[in-house]
């Protein structure tokens, strides 16, 4: 099986297999399973990512619909959980244990699950080799592994929701000693075992993803695409897979010497613990040691998380505003000092952990300076929009959402980066505040704009705009009115992953607050439904696209066929003479002039 | 019952907003999508506007209702420092905030999409790049300054005269020792801890132990205006040690000890006038997750006057004779004879 699998692929012209190969753009009946399960075409697998994404994501939101409810309203009993959740909300109240089990599941599956693997794995798939003019990855059957590893992964994760002890419930960063002893949690047990496995399949889908992203832009851009006449998702998606590559093996050391230290008696995390009522034989391990591989990753994921986004708005808005990216150079130079900065900042997350103040200080100027380059993303962005022709399409509105939430979250890292503030600040709700706008909601609504800008070159038909534009207001709002009050319960010092807070009466005067936020969470839960409903029925019902190019754009996807096959392009893959950008009259009433047209006599290139 | 009838309508809800969607979609293509999409895009630019607009209200909005809810003036020393860096930085950032923002949906509604406009091809300009660049630069610069000054102090070595107070943490409540007349902590082995008589797992052979004091209920005493210097330290998992009112945290991790230090500046009961609330407590929090009881973590700090400590510390009884007493009848001859009826008495209710 696995050898026809091989052979479909687009690149045979290599060994014994160019006699019996066929190029991948040549029709030939599939079977279903190889043609929609075992695909190893770029555009399906990107669409597996973005379904199995969109599953994980209802799932992820639903958990924090549930510890919502019991965050905003302590003293009431909802019967609805106990029907979800069984005895782990007996006579409708969550139990700490599973609340906390909830809190961890709900990070972990964002972070990684949608806003990793649905995130870059659709978008890096579907449009690598649509933008630099390729027929398909690099190796395709290590893409097609990669998302296969991803769905092993999710098993994994999804049984381990089920198991009599719970889900792994330390928080999606697991520190141990909490994670690494049974005694010390119930979700420490079979859960937090699962959790790793799971996570180490990850690592290895995001690997095998990451790898060919690298390669198949570096050496498979169609004649002409030399690498300043990319798009910027093209540079977005190349810095997030190099981020990947070079950090998520340091978080696997890390997990793996977690799963030592849990099961084989090791010592690298814990020493001198009593617990259970017994000291444990452990000596001379650091927690510490952990949070830094952990944040080692950690920190760029945040960046693996953003940059794709970044990528997309920077596309959409030029495109909808008719106007070619402001300083594509200084796009990329702030990419390229966004990787590289990532990779200096991790301790940040660890000012208050008894690391060296020296040390500290030293990440201080690390950080703040990675919001130099952000800067420049931003007024780059506002520039772009000046003096523009703005259509405002739903992906259009996305990326505006995108650039106002990522000025929101982006001014308060400014205070969490300065150790001197984050002293306060650290794990309080302004630290959940501040992520989940710039990283949780801004991240998103990169991802959407990216949905609504390319379904129809994903399914040759449109989404619905109506629902679409309401998706947009309900979420743009609801993001504002659930995470802006929660500065202020930040800045109170109301700390964060707490099951109850009546017992305090420094943080107790929220409740109300509470309550009215839980509310918002709930009602942008369902208007995700909205968005959940207009996919999957636009992928069969939406109205159809009756021009290749539905947006007016000079990249290299849109000069495909509505529906392309395997192999993207009939015939030759298009020269590529000019930039990405070009968004100036072409002569015959376009605004536009696609990438594939030479320059005329006397025009200056970019 | 209710849930499935909420749900039921939810669903309701949904089939409805669909269907107008729907329609509304049909309509568009029979009206012609030409004139369609001129109405749209002026009337999602004013919706933007009006976006701005009320998001501004309610950003008032949200500061009337919640300013009073916020932490009283700052009871140490550094968070004073705290309290002017934090405002600094918030007009700092505020600033860029209301500019970039209102740029942003200005233009957004300003260069809206019409029949006649075209739009200005403008792909790059170094000057104006290099402008925002530097100015972020220098504006970060000044912050990291501000920031490292206030660190540096924060993170300094304890003055000599400070209190030492350990604080350390286990699933899920504090413990808290004082050095007593010595003023030395005595050494602590986990491998000695007996949740009957040696929470701490104190070393008995050390006679620094002696006159330690233990408190189990996480209530701390400090004195007004003297510095006190935290050793934290951790039994089980991490745990962090959080002082909103003070401004100050910091993580308390098995195996390695932690230290903070700052000086009180407002008693308990000075505070309680200032905030207004006879209930007032200065409260502990434990900031790092650690278990299913993390939420209840709780301790709680007295400030007092010299004299008000004085009197109570008069009140305490070491450890080592509140818990070791019958076993080494050296150490209860020590104690005042008040002091060990009280002792006998708790083993006696044992």
């Amino acid at each position: 099986m696995s050898n026809t699998v091989v052979i479909d692929g687009p690149n045979v012209a290599h060994g014994h297999h160019a006699e019996t190969g066929h190029h991948g753009h040549e029709h030939h009946e599939q079977h279903f399973i190889m043609k929609y399960i075992f695909s190893m075409d770029h555009k399906i697998i990107g669409k597996q990512f973005l379904i199995t994404g969109i599953i994980w994501a209802i799932i992820g939101a639903l958990f924090s619909v549930f510890f919502r409810l019991q965050l905003g309203f302590p003293n009431e009993t909802f019967p609805i959980m106990e029907t979800f959740l069984g005895e782990w909300a007996k006579g409708g109240k969550l139990s700490p244990e599973f609340y906390y089990g909830l809190v961890t599941m709900h990070g972990t599956i964002l972070v990684f699950f949608v806003l990793t693997a649905g995130l870059s794995g659709t978008f890096a798939n579907l449009l690598i080799p649509l933008q630099i003019g390729a027929r398909d990855m690099a190796s395709p059957f290590m893409n097609m592994l990669s998302y296969w590893f991803f769905f092993i992964a999710s098993i994994f994760m999804f049984v381990s929701l089920f198991v009599q002890t719970g889900p792994a419930s330390g928080g999606w960063t697991t520190y141990p000693p909490l994670s690494a002893l049974k005694e010390a949690s119930m979700g420490s047990g079979l859960g937090m075992d699962l959790w790793l496995v799971s996570m180490a399949l990850f690592v290895v889908s995001s690997l095998l993803g990451g790898l060919n992203y690298v390669s198949t832009i570096l050496n498979m851009r169609t004649k002409g695409m030399t690498m300043t006449r990319l798009p910027l998702t093209i540079w977005a998606l190349f810095f997030t897979a190099v981020l990947g590559i070079l950090s998520f093996p340091v978080l696997f050391s890390g997990f793996v010497l977690l799963i030592f230290d849990r099961n084989f008696g090791t010592s690298f995390y814990l020493s001198e613990i009593f617990i259970g009522g017994k000291a444990l034989s452990h000596i001379g391990g650091s927690a510490i040691l952990y949070q830094h591989l952990f944040w080692f990753l950690g920190h760029p994921e945040v960046y693996i998380i953003m940059l794709p986004g970044m990528g997309m708005a920077s596309e959409v808005l030029s495109n909808h505003s008719r106007k070619p990216i402001f300083g594509y150079f200084a796009m990329i130079i702030s990419l390229i000092g966004i990787t590289v900065l990532a990779f200096l900042v991790w301790a940040h997350h660890m000012f208050v952990t008894g690391m060296s103040p020296f040390l500290g200080s030293i990440f201080v100027l690390l950080t703040l300076l990675i919001a130099v380059p952000s800067a420049v993303k931003v007024f780059n962005w506002l520039t772009t929009i000046w003096r523009g022709n703005i259509r405002f399409t739903v992906p259009m509105m996305f990326a505006l959402g995108f650039v106002s939430l990522f000025i929101s979250g982006g001014l308060t890292g400014i205070f969490l980066g300065n150790s001197a503030l984050d002293i306060h600040l650290h794990d309080t709700y302004f630290v959940v505040a501040h992520f989940h706008i710039v990283m949780g909601v801004s991240a998103f609504f990169g991802m959407f704009a990216g949905i609504y800008h390319w379904f129809p070159k994903m399914y040759g038909r449109y989404m619905n705009n109506t629902l679409g534009y309401i998706h947009f207001f309900l979420t743009f709002a609801g993001a504002y009115l659930i995470f802006w009050p929660m500065h202020y319960e930040g800045i109170a010092g109301m700390p964060r992953r707490y099951y109850d807070y009546s017992a305090w009466s420094s943080f107790n005067q929220f409740e109300s607050l509470n309550g009215f936020i839980s509310i918002a969470a709930i009602i942008v839960f369902f208007a995700q439904l909205i968005f959940v409903l207009n996919f999957f029925v636009s992928i069969f019902r939406g109205r159809k696209i009756t021009t290749p190019n539905p947006w007016g754009s000079p990249t290299l996807e849109w000069t495909t066929p509505i529906n392309p096959g395997h192999g993207n392009w009939e015939g030759d893959i298009p020269e590529v003479h000019r930039w990405a950008y070009d968004y100036k009259d072409d002569g015959n009433g376009n605004d536009f002039i696609s990438q594939t047209t030479p320059l005329k006599p006397g025009e200056e290139a970019h | 019952m209710s849930g499935f009838i909420t749900i039921a309508l939810m669903m309701l809800v949904f089939i409805i907003i669909y269907q107008i969607a729907k329609a509304s979609e049909y309509a568009a293509i029979l009206k012609g999508e030409d004139k369609i999409r001129p109405q749209v895009n002026r009337l999602m630019a004013w919706l933007l506007v009006i976006f701005f607009v009320l998001g501004l209200y309610g950003i008032w909005m949200c500061h009337v209702a919640l300013k009073d809810k916020m932490l009283p003036v700052s009871a140490s020393e550094h968070g004073v420092k705290y309290d002017s860096m934090f405002m600094a930085t918030m007009w700092v950032t505020g600033s860029v905030f209301l500019l970039t923002q209102a740029i942003l949906f200005w233009f957004c509604f300003k260069y809206q999409s019409t029949e006649k406009k075209t739009s200005f091809f403008y792909p790059h300009n170094n000057k104006l790049e290099l402008i925002w660049t530097t100015v972020p630069a220098i504006a970060m610069a000044a912050l990291v300054a501000v920031g490292l000054r206030n660190w540096v102090a924060m993170t300094s070595e304890a003055p000599k005269d400070s209190a030492i107070v350990e604080i350390v943490g286990k699933q899920f409540n504090w413990l808290i020792r004082y050095p007593g007349k010595d003023n030395v902590l005595g050494k602590r082995d986990f491998r000695k801890i007996d949740d009957a008589n040696n929470v701490l797992g104190q070393d008995w052979n050390d006679k620094a132990n002696m006159d330690d004091i233990v408190a189990q209920n996480g209530e701390m005493h400090l004195v007004v205006n003297k510095p006190v210097k935290l050793i934290i330290g951790s039994r089980d998992v991490i745990h962090d040690v959080g002082l909103a009112h003070f401004r100050m945290k910091m993580d308390a991790v098995p195996g390695i000890v932690t230290t903070i230090w700052f000086t009180p500046t407002i008693t308990s009961t000075e505070m309680k006038k200032i905030t207004n609330n006879p209930d007032f407590i200065y409260e502990i929090s434990c900031d790092q997750m650690c278990g299913k009881g993390h939420y209840s973590m709780r301790g709680t700090i007295i400030v007092e006057t010299q004299a008000e400590y004085d009197e109570w510390m008069a009140k305490q009884q070491s450890y080592y004779a509140a818990s070791q007493a019958p076993a080494a009848p050296a150490a209860t001859e020590a104690a005042p004879a008040e002091q060990k009826t009280d002792s006998v008495k708790a083993i006696t209710m044992k």
